[in-house]
Order: structure tokens, then C-alpha cells, then sequence
């Protein structure tokens, strides 16, 4: 069924058709409208799920922790502060194994205090143990829950669906809502092999020495290596029954560009129209859409840009005293192999400022002039 | 309860180890009757099975064996709790020689 | 009586004989916490579901893969023994288990410092689990420091002999009562069948249910390992720890009448951690515990 539905809604949704069971948040701008939709939801009986109406949003993840090892399907949304103060209860969730899926409004980080969009707060739990799904269309988000859990269940590994405020959470566009019955077909209940319960008494998470501890993390990384192919998978398996594919990367003009532009969430919309637009001046821009940043998909990026002559990785975000983040991933993804294109980081759009189609020419413009990056952060728009 | 004296499990590979991070047994073989100073003697006939003893044993390492307290010198760790509390007096907290 | 009738006399048993504890954990000589344990248990039966902060209980339990209880655990995040309780408590009951008891356990620091968030929270929406809060009145599991927990007088190991502690201990049942939850309780290790009843009398009710549980350590109050049911008892018999039990955060029943409250400073000399103490802080010790009881016996009363 169609519907003109916000981003922040299309979480909503996403989690009522993936049928979660458990639901605990906290408000935080700009992601209150995905819990405001999802209690109603439960007031009305049009989703089956206790929803906890926490104090923080530490508590909010320490829930959905109890939840999950208890044998329910938790879920729950916040942004920037909220998923800072959650951090201490990230590395509990992935490292305890719990499949968790939660959306997270890219919101800046305070101080000063700013409600607006970049992608600080979620790159910043990059290491917690959470697989990470950055969405550009309010379908996308839709589709992205339900396959996040599906996935999220199967490694017994957490998933974050994350999507920029106000540029997606409170844009409305047309979401193709899926049927229940198909996503039913496609996510079948959640039954965890091992879970909390007196009938099988077991204690979770103890005091672990060294004997044990690093085999823990090498399962956690192990099933994190085959998060890609099954990502992939399972986005194959949705294709058939929904007709979308969500995969872990979108390539956009790519094969013959002599220009490619890296970007992530919203930002690679707008990239697209700059990219017509170049074309159409001569320039052969491409737009390579990373769409999953943990696990990285190192070998797609790979394939894309292999084939291009020069790559330009956009990043709304910044590692203060590195770079761009997604800029210092894909170079790790390139750092080595032969015939990998010149790769060159620039950071726009922080604390919410647009990412315009002139930001995009100015980009191509500055590596089109350039054989190799000479500084590691380009910076776009900045009154300096 | 559990029979006492699991063994102590150690996983040799990765593989061998649960999805979740969650025990598969009880420490019973940690014979904690080690860390034991001093050791409760009880005198069974000044025993009045008035239960107290069995009633504060931390462990618990008294056991009811035919109607009478037994100490379990496995994992009696020696607190000396039992012996303060009987009101027969009829434990006694000895040296340990081992 | 002979040793022919003694023979045939039955071994007395106060307590339910149920063990759902098992030996070879790692509490040390004369733990009150353990013992605390040990009784909850006995009162709540396997159906029941733990979860534990950082504490003593997360060691004592048992390192990885071994569990010394018979009731399933999760080691939570230090602040989060209430959250994480209200969590399991949902998910067990969407998992299709609406039966079993969801406790959260966890020490003083868990509990008056780090955790009061969650548990405040919790009580707030009267969340369907049990609280307990075994006290033994500093971080002990970190090696004694002082929590809020801490009574006034007290050594620790971040309140030196020279910079004891100044302040009182706080007010938890005070503050749990502000919340007008259906039940709490003081219980201590010393009467194990006093903390049973009331544990069992709380398995009946629903909502957050709270219980403070008086807990000696004598590896942090630097008393002798079989003093401590001794110490929990004086505790009780001075006025110190009186148990009772309030309902709905007014109605308060005292559990143990005391005609004369014996001096604390009997109790005060049994343990290293006051060695220091002067006689004149000492009476001010006596004179904040005669306030406090006659405090209690009004609410009592009303």
C-alpha cells in the first residue's frame, strides 16, 4: 500500500511490520515521531509489543538488552546525545550478541547545541560491535528494518538504521508500505537458540578471563565478516517478494566516470543531480551511494571504483585530527592495490548546513584540477 | 542442585563455544574447602539439630545427613559462622594442618 | 534427653530446604551477601530470573562459563540492574512466560549511586520486578571505597582514618517510598526467616517491589568472618537496621519491636572500620540512630 509518510514514520513501520515485541525509548529531536507513532501503534492493538517508557535513553538500550536475551524482538530509535549516552550499552548489545535493530537521526554533536544533521554520533560508535545501514530514502528506511532484524538475527548481531534529520526524518515522501503477510513470509518469528529463561538456567556475560575473552571477540568479528554476503542475500530474498534490492552499495553512472563522488545518506541525492548536470557539461561524474558502513563492504567499493579515473569521497562528518571517516575508510579499502584511482576527502554539510549541487561542482572542480589529494580534508562551504 | 564436583570446563577452540556468552555448568569443582584456616568439629552429642547451623552457612557446606548436620570439608571455607551461632556450643573452630 | 530420642528427633529446618545455590563460589569467609542470596532464593524459587551489576554477586557467581546459581543470570552494565530487569520482565512475558520473577540484585553502589536512575525509573512506572539492594555500605568488589551508602564514621579506603566519612548514610527506603510503590522491605541476613516471608509475601504482588537487605562484609568493615550474622543482628537489635515493611509508600508495619535498643557501640567495636572513632562521635552516631527510630515509630504509629 502506498502512503505519503515521514522518514521518522517510516521507522515506525518498519517496526511494526517487522513485529517487534518490545520497544523502549526515550524522546530526543529529531527522532521523537518514530516512538510517538510506535506507542500509539501499541494503544491501539495494531502492534502486539510492550513498550517501555524509559527514563534515558541508557535505559532505553538496557532494555531492549533484557528484552532481547529474554527470546523478544526489541527495538528502539534515538539521535546524538541520546546514542552517546546509549554507548556504554552499544558494546553491551553487540558484544553480548543481542540482534537488536534501532534508528538513529544523524544529528549533530552538542556543544554547541545543534539538533540539525551530521554523522558524528553514529560514526562515532563505529567500534561498538554494530553493524551500520545509512538510508537515503524514506523507502529505504522502511526496508531497511525489516531486513536489518532478518539479518540482525541470523549473525545474533545488532543493526542500527541510520538516516539524516530533517533532510530525511521529517521529509514526507511516497513509501511503498509492504504487505504483513509478505514480511511475515519473509521474517519469521524471532527464536533465539539460547535465551534467558529459568527452563534453561544460564548466566550471561560473566566475569571472562583471558583464556576466553579474545575467542568471544573473534566470533563476534567472524560472523561481522559474514554480515556482507548475507546482507547481499538477503536483500535478493526481499528483491523477490518486494521488488526492491537494498545491497550494500548503489552505484550511480559509474562505469565509465572519470569523476565519482562517495557519499553516504541523503547527501547522494543530491550528488546524482550534480552528477546529470556535469555530464551534460562534459565532466563524466558518477555517484557511488555506500549504503552499509559496518561491515565495510571493501570489496564492493573495490569493483565500483576500480573503474573510475578519480574518486571524491564526501563526508558529513569529521575524525578531529584525521579526516572525513568514510574518506579514511575507503582509502584503507584502496591502500594497496593496483590501479586504484587517486582518492580525494572532502567534509560539507556539518551541523546540518546544506550540501548543495554547487558544493558537489565545486568538489568535482577542485579534484578535476588536481592529479593526487594534497591535504587531507578538503573543506566545502566554510567561511574560513 | 546440581551434582557436586562438575568439572572444570575450558574451551579448546572457538567452536566449541556457545553463540551467547553464557555458562554451560556450576564451579563445583573450585574445592574452596582450600582456602580453609580453621576447621568446624562438630560434637554430635551435644547437637540439639536445632538447624541454625545448616540456617547461616554462606556456601551452604552443611549438609543434612540422617537427621544430623555433616560439614562438607570440601568447600567449607571456614568462616567459623556455624560455630558462633550454635546455641549448644557445640561446634569448635580447630587449627587446619595439612 | 538421651541420644536414643535425640536420634529420632528431626533435623530443624526454618527455612525452605530447597538449595538453588551451589558451592564452589567465589564469596568470601562469612559473606552477608551471599547468604542474602542464598535466602532470597529459598523464598522465590527457581522460577525466577536474576539480573546483576557490577558487584560482589558478579564475581561470586562465578567467572566464564560457570554459573553457581540454578536461576538464569544476566551481568548487566553497572546503572542498569533496573532497567535491564524491566527488559527481561517484558521480554520473557512477549516471549510467552508471564510466571517467572524477575529480580534485579545488585550492591549499594549499584543501587544508591549508579544505578538510582534506573531504579527511580523504574519504580516511577512500578515496573513488575523485585529490587534488592544487599548493603554492605561501600564498594567492596572495587576494594572499599565509600558510597553513598557509607554510614557516617566509616573508614574506607577513599574515606581515610583522617577524612572519614562525614556525611549519613542516605535514605533509600525514604527515597523508594517517595515513589509509592506496593512493597518494601528491610530484611537482614541474621533473620533468615524474617526475609523469606517477606520475600514471598512480594513474589505475590505485582509491581516494583523493593527490598534493602542488611549485608555485613567483614573483608571491607574489617570485622571477623563469624561475627557477621552476630554484627547484622546487633545491627537490628540497635535501632541501626530495624526491619519493616511499608505498602504503598505509607503504610509502615514494624516487623521487630525493640523495648530497650541496645548501645551501638558494641556493635562499633566489633569492626576495624570505627576503630578510630572518639567517644564523641560516637554519641553522634547514637543520637542520629535514636532520630531516625523515633522517625520511624511515628509513621509507624500513624
Amino acid at each position: 500500500m502506498k502512503k505519503v509518510i515521514m522518514g521518522n514514520h517510516a521507522l515506525s513501520y518498519g517496526a511494526m511490520l517487522a513485529r517487534s515485541q518490545v520497544i523502549s525509548a526515550y524522546p530526543i529531536t529529531p527522532q521523537t515521531q518514530v516512538v510517538e507513532l510506535l506507542s500509539e501503534m501499541c494503544a491501539d492493538g495494531s502492534l502486539d509489543a510492550r513498550f517501555i517508557k524509559v527514563e534515558s535513553e541508557h535505559s532505553a538500550m538496557a532494555s531492549c538488552i533484557g528484552a532481547s536475551v529474554a527470546g523478544a524482538r526489541a527495538f528502539t530509535a534515538t539521535s546524538a546525545q541520546g546514542l552517546a549516552l546509549m554507548h556504554e550499552m552499544l558494546h553491551w548489545a553487540a558484544g553480548g550478541r543481542h540482534p537488536i535493530v534501532m534508528g538513529n537521526i544523524n544529528r549533530a554533536m552538542a556543544p554547541g547545541w545543534s539538533i540539525w544533521t551530521d554523522q558524528n554520533d553514529s560514526l562515532s560508535q563505529r567500534d561498538t560491535g554494530w553493524m551500520q545501514f545509512y538510508c537515503s530514502s524514506n523507502q529505504e528506511v522502511v526496508d531497511t528494518v525489516i531486513q536489518g532484524f532478518k539479518v540482525a538475527e541470523r549473525l545474533m548481531i545488532p543493526a542500527m538504521v541510520v538516516l539524516d534529520a530533517f533532510a530525511l526524518s521529517h521529509t514526507y515522501e511516497v513509501v511503498d508500505v509492504p504487505d504483513q503477510k509478505l514480511v511475515d513470509e519473509f521474517l519469521p518469528p524471532f527464536k533465539p537458540e539460547i535465551r534467558l529463561t529459568p527452563a534453561d538456567p544460564r548466566a550471561f556475560g560473566g566475569l571472562t578471563g583471558s583464556d576466553h575473552y579474545m575467542e568471544l571477540r573473534y566470533l563476534l568479528q567472524r560472523e561481522m565478516e559474514k554480515a556482507p554476503a548475507l546482507i547481499e542475500e538477503t536483500g535478493r530474498e526481499y528483491e523477490k517478494l518486494f521488488g526492491r534490492y537494498l545491497g550494500l552499495v548503489d552505484p550511480y553512472r559509474c562505469d565509465d566516470a572519470e569523476l565519482v563522488f562517495v557519499t553516504s545518506g541523503t547527501a547522494g541525492f543530491t550528488a546524482r543531480v550534480a552528477v546529470d548536470e556535469l555530464r551534460a557539461s562534459g565532466v563524466r561524474a558518477g555517484n557511488l551511494r555506500v549504503k552499509v558502513f559496518r561491515p565495510f563492504p571493501f570489496d564492493r567499493v573495490r569493483e565500483v571504483l576500480a573503474k573510475v579515473k578519480r574518486a571524491a569521497v564526501v563526508d558529513r562528518n569529521c575524525s578531529y585530527g584525521a579526516g572525513g571517516i568514510f574518506y579514511q575508510e575507503v582509502k584503507s579499502a584502496l591502500y594497496g592495490r593496483p590501479g586504484m584511482p587517486p582518492l580525494f576527502g572532502y567534509i560539507a554539510g556539518l551541523g546540518g548546513r546544506d550540501i548543495m549541487v554547487d558544493s558537489f561542482k565545486e568538489i568535482a572542480a577542485d579534484a578535476m584540477s588536481k592529479d593526487r589529494a594534497e591535504q587531507e580534508i578538503v573543506w566545502i562551504g566554510v567561511k574560513k | 542442585m546440581r551434582p557436586k564436583k562438575a568439572k572444570k570446563i575450558v574451551f579448546k577452540s572457538a567452536e566449541e563455544m556457545p553463540i551467547m556468552i553464557c555458562s554451560v555448568g556450576d564451579q563445583t569443582h573450585n574445592l574452596t574447602g582450600a582456602w580453609r584456616n580453621i576447621r568446624p568439629e562438630i560434637d554430635l552429642s551435644k547437637c540439639i539439630k536445632c538447624g541454625i547451623c545448616w540456617k547461616f552457612c554462606p556456601e551452604p557446606s552443611i549438609d543434612v545427613v540422617d537427621e544430623w548436620p555433616v560439614v562438607d570439608y570440601d568447600y567449607c571455607k571456614g568462616c567459623g559462622i556455624c560455630a558462633e551461632e550454635c546455641p549448644a556450643k557445640c561446634i569448635v573452630m580447630v587449627e587446619e594442618r595439612r | 534427653m538421651s541420644q536414643d530420642t535425640k536420634k529420632e528427633k528431626k533435623f530443624t529446618m526454618t527455612l525452605p530446604p530447597e538449595e538453588l545455590m551451589a558451592c564452589g563460589h567465589l564469596a568470601c569467609q562469612g559473606c552477608g551477601a551471599t547468604l542474602a542470596m542464598r535466602y532470597m532464593l529459598k523464598g522465590l524459587g527457581q522460577k525466577t530470573a536474576l539480573c546483576i551489576p557490577a558487584c560482589c554477586w558478579a564475581v561470586i557467581d562465578g567467572p566464564y562459563p560457570y554459573s553457581s546459581l540454578d536461576v538464569p543470570i544476566y551481568h548487566c552494565a553497572f546503572e542498569t540492574a533496573a532497567s535491564t530487569a524491566t527488559g527481561v520482565k517484558a521480554g520473557l512475558e512477549m516471549a510467552g512466560d508471564p510466571e517467572t520473577t524477575v529480580v534485579a540484585w545488585a550492591g549499594d553502589g549499584g543501587t544508591f549511586d549508579i544505578g538510582i536512575q534506573a531504579l527511580s525509573g523504574a519504580a516511577e512506572r512500578n515496573d513488575d520486578i523485585i529490587y534488592v539492594c544487599y548493603d554492605n555500605e561501600a564498594y567492596m568488589n572495587t576494594g572499599i571505597q565509600r558510597s553513598s551508602a557509607t554510614p557516617y564514621g566509616a573508614w574506607t579506603t577513599t574515606t581515610p582514618v583522617k577524612h572519614f566519612k562525614n556525611r549519613p548514610k542516605k535514605d533509600i527506603v525514604a527515597i523508594l517510598a517517595a515513589h509509592r510503590i506496593p512493597y518494601i522491605a528491610t530484611a537482614s541476613v541474621s533473620h533468615p526467616e524474617d526475609f523469606v516471608r517477606k520475600v514471598k509475601k512480594a513474589k505475590a504482588i505485582k509491581g516494583t517491589r523493593f527490598f534493602h537487605v542488611y549485608a555485613p562484609c567483614p573483608t571491607g568493615w574489617k570485622s571477623r568472618p563469624e561475627d557477621s550474622v552476630k554484627l547484622a543482628r546487633m545491627a537490628v537489635q540497635n535501632g541501626l537496621f530495624p526491619l519493616y515493611e511499608i505498602e504503598d509508600g505509607e503504610k509502615y508495619t514494624l516487623n521487630l519491636k525493640l523495648k530497650d535498643k541496645k548501645p551501638v557501640e558494641d556493635y562499633l567495636r566489633l569492626q576495624g572500620r570505627f576503630r578510630h572513632l572518639s567517644p564523641e562521635a560516637i554519641a553522634e552516631i547514637q543520637a542520629e540512630i535514636d532520630v531516625r527510630w523515633a522517625r520511624l515509630l511515628k509513621h509507624v504509629e500513624a
